[in-house]
């Protein structure tokens, strides 16, 4: 009996825990939900729904892309006209959990779905939403199969057939990796080059697959090529040492900024000094708390967004998102602006109200998105394929004095 | 061979971090006979008190890291008082999963206070690597300064719990509770004082495991609070030494893995060995050979 109690007792603290976890979670989204209904009156308002992780180890990108979105649905629902309702859940970067939050969210009467923000969780909710017709515009879940009908650059095979309902505002992987590739060797940017990726990542395998690809088609030099995974993720000295051993002079990082972070200072504290190249992951990287930025200087990189650029509709989106958060956006936070703006310009005109069926919006966006043009923060003239990538151009930026800076 | 040193050196600097690690673990172990898996997330707290103390209070490091010792070791105690002490009578597994539960629960209040926006941990050690070999060789001061305290906390705790009266007080508690009770031990401030000799030796480990990889985020202590784990079990858990030298073969054998086998495999091979290990030796290393009594 006293054993029994004790492990009730064990079980009931356990779940006090996962509870207290919970409940910060939940925190963070009352704001999203009260803001959006005060903005506009309730009842006619479209409703928008994303899932991203908004807690755990990928949380900075979920939270990077909620703000966002709410400050766009905030601009939006001031101007009167269409009013849109946002909510988002959380999927802590996990496939199964960002399911079941996005059927929370076709529970709370969802129209239009503003995807996971991440690839893995992604490409799970990317099927669920495909068998429900719900469109899906991802700000950020950049990889093939996410949108599917793609196919696999070293196997040459269509892995997964092509979700019609489902769009991307950033970059697919493939075309980053490609034009990487290209870039360093329009521009001479290295003779011998080092790879190093995250090979427990599709975000990052799928970057480098199109990369290695690209690379040996305009015959540049790859001298080495290392892995490591979100495990393994704390040191770097085998890969360092490999690309400079090898005497690499140029290292391509299609990783994210936190593991960047990391190679940038070890490769620097074991005397290594080569340039690198990264792509939009890599951004993110001057704003980690304590980073010697110095290291970071001259460091390339692929990306749609600079919070620095002069023009008006960026700077006043870095402006509010400084005073929602403290910090400057990333690209998440712009991807996913973007994506509310997209959305609203296609409807906008269009006689759609809360009570329009989810199946009935996605036919009418499809249609709407494969025909128009649109100019957001992430870039201008974005159109979209029927295969489901945008088509924009990336940027090629370098960092100097602790800035980005336009490479052309 | 110039390379292979190279390698070597790397892999007894991520060791001895393990080693580090693996010392609290393997302390809580011998005595209060419990995986205490919140362990890697004490970890976590300390480098974050130690940062903040350092990067938004201006202390000097040495105060940084005292108040880190502190505040940790004031953690473990309270950890120990709220969730294991009700559960003294309780079966294995349900320490084990509450355990758990204090792990998430630290991960996620982190998050709360800290956000998951990751921090670079300033370093300390800023003076000049050793150099051998004309520069070819390098050997970082985070290197020498984590060995070197690796060293030091193995010695005062074999000292500490084989000479001194608390030491042997916990050294009873661990072989039998009910018959040091019996002697007019204090079972419960016995498994206190090992929590809080526990967290400090984290706010420590904290410290040294991000000076050397200076990633910090809600979950920098869950992986290697694993590996030390790992660490712990493949030198004998609840052997002092054993931990030492876990956690540097662990170290050394990951990064030759990875190095001359494949980056891929390397996590594959390091738990190959200590399968290997176990199937050879089951309580480790230097684990004392127990026959169970039918």
């Amino acid at each position: 009996m006293k054993k029994f109690l004790s492990l009730a007792l064990a079980l009931a603290m356990t779940l006090a825990f996962a509870a207290c976890g919970g409940n910060g979670g939940g925190q963070n989204d009352q704001p999203a939900g009260s803001q959006s209904a005060a903005g506009g009156d309730g009842s006619a308002a479209i409703k928008l729904g994303g899932v991203g992780p908004l807690t755990g180890g990928a949380a900075i990108y979920g939270n990077a892309a909620k703000a966002g979105a709410e400050i766009a649905v905030e601009e939006i629902n001031a101007l009167g006209g269409l009013q849109i309702e946002l909510r988002y859940e959380d999927d802590a970067h996990d496939p199964e959990k960002s399911v079941n939050a996005y059927n929370t969210l076709k529970d709370w009467g969802m129209q239009v779905f503003l995807g996971s923000v991440t690839s893995g969780p992604g490409a799970a909710t990317a099927a669920e939403s495909n068998a429900d017709h719900m469109f899906y515009l991802t700000p950020s879940a950049s990889s093939t199969d996410v949108i599917g009908g793609v196919a696999n650059p070293l196997t040459g095979s269509v892995d997964i057939q092509r979700r019609d309902n489902v769009f991307q505002m950033c970059f697919v992987d493939p075309n980053q990796g490609s034009a990487s590739a290209q870039y360093i060797s329009d521009n001479q940017l290295g003779s011998k080059i080092a790879v190093i990726y995250k090979n427990d990542d599709i975000y990052s395998t799928g970057i480098y697959n199109s990369f290695a690809a690209k690379a040996e088609e305009l015959g540049l030099s790859i001298v080495s090529t290392t892995t490591f995974t979100t495990d393994s993720q704390t040191d770097f000295s085998v890969q360092i040492n490999d690309a400079k051993n090898n005497g690499a002079d140029l290292v391509y990082l299609p990783t994210y900024y936190d593991a960047n972070a990391l190679i940038l200072t070890q490769a620097n504290a074991a005397g290594y000094n080569p340039k690198y190249f990264g792509v939009d992951g890599m951004d993110g990287i001057l704003a980690v708390k304590g980073f010697d930025t110095s290291l970071a200087e001259g460091v390339m990189l692929l990306t749609p967004f600079n919070a620095d650029a002069e023009d008006e509709a960026t700077q006043s989106f870095v402006a509010k998102y400084q005073e929602k958060c403290g910090e400057t956006p990333n690209q998440f936070a712009a991807d996913a602006y973007d994506c509310v703006y997209a959305v609203y310009s296609a409807l906008k005109d269009e006689d759609v109200s809360s009570s329009t069926s989810a199946s009935d919006m996605c036919d009418l966006l499809i249609s709407k998105f494969t025909s128009m043009t649109f100019n957001g923060l992430t870039g201008e003239s974005m159109t979209w394929s029927a295969e489901g990538a945008v088509t924009k151009a990336p940027k090629g930026m370098y960092i100097e004095n602790g800035a980005y800076v336009g490479m052309d | 061979m110039l390379i292979f040193l190279n390698h070597l050196i790397n892999g007894i600097s991520l060791g001895s971090v393990y080693a580090i690690i693996a010392l609290g673990y393997t302390m809580v172990y011998g005595i209060a006979k419990m995986l205490n898996f919140a362990h890697g997330d004490v970890i976590m707290v300390g480098a974050y008190i130690c940062f903040f103390a350092v990067s938004s209070y201006n202390l000097p490091p040495l105060a940084g890291v005292l108040l880190a010792v502190v505040a940790c070791t004031a953690l473990g105690i309270v950890i120990e008082r709220l969730a294991y002490k009700p559960l003294r009578q309780a079966s294995s597994l349900a320490v084990l999963i509450t355990a758990i539960g204090v792990s998430y629960f630290l991960q996620n209040g982190a998050q709360l206070l800290w956000s998951s926006n990751i921090k670079m941990f300033p370093s300390f050690f800023t003076g000049r690597p050793i150099e051998l070999f004309g520069g070819e060789l390098k050997i970082t001061v985070t290197t020498i300064v984590t060995v070197a305290a690796c060293i030091v906390i193995m010695l005062a705790l074999t000292w500490f719990t084989g000479r001194t009266r608390m030491g042997k007080a916990m050294r009873a508690c661990s072989e039998d509770k009910g018959a040091a009770q019996l002697m007019g031990i204090n079972v419960n401030a016995t498994i206190s004082m090992t929590f809080a000799i526990g967290s400090a030796l984290a706010a420590i480990a904290g410290v040294l495991f991000c000076s050397a990889y200076p990633n910090l985020t809600p979950t920098t202590g869950s992986m290697p609070g694993i590996k030390a784990f790992t660490a712990a079990v493949f030198g004998g858990i609840g052997s002092i030494p054993g931990a030492l030298l876990g956690g540097i073969l662990l170290g050394v054998i990951e990064i030759l893995a990875s190095a001359y086998i494949s980056t891929q495999l390397s996590n594959a091979i390091v738990f190959a060995v200590l399968i290997v290990v176990l199937l050879v030796r089951p309580t480790g290393l230097l684990g004392k050979q127990i026959r169970e009594k039918v």
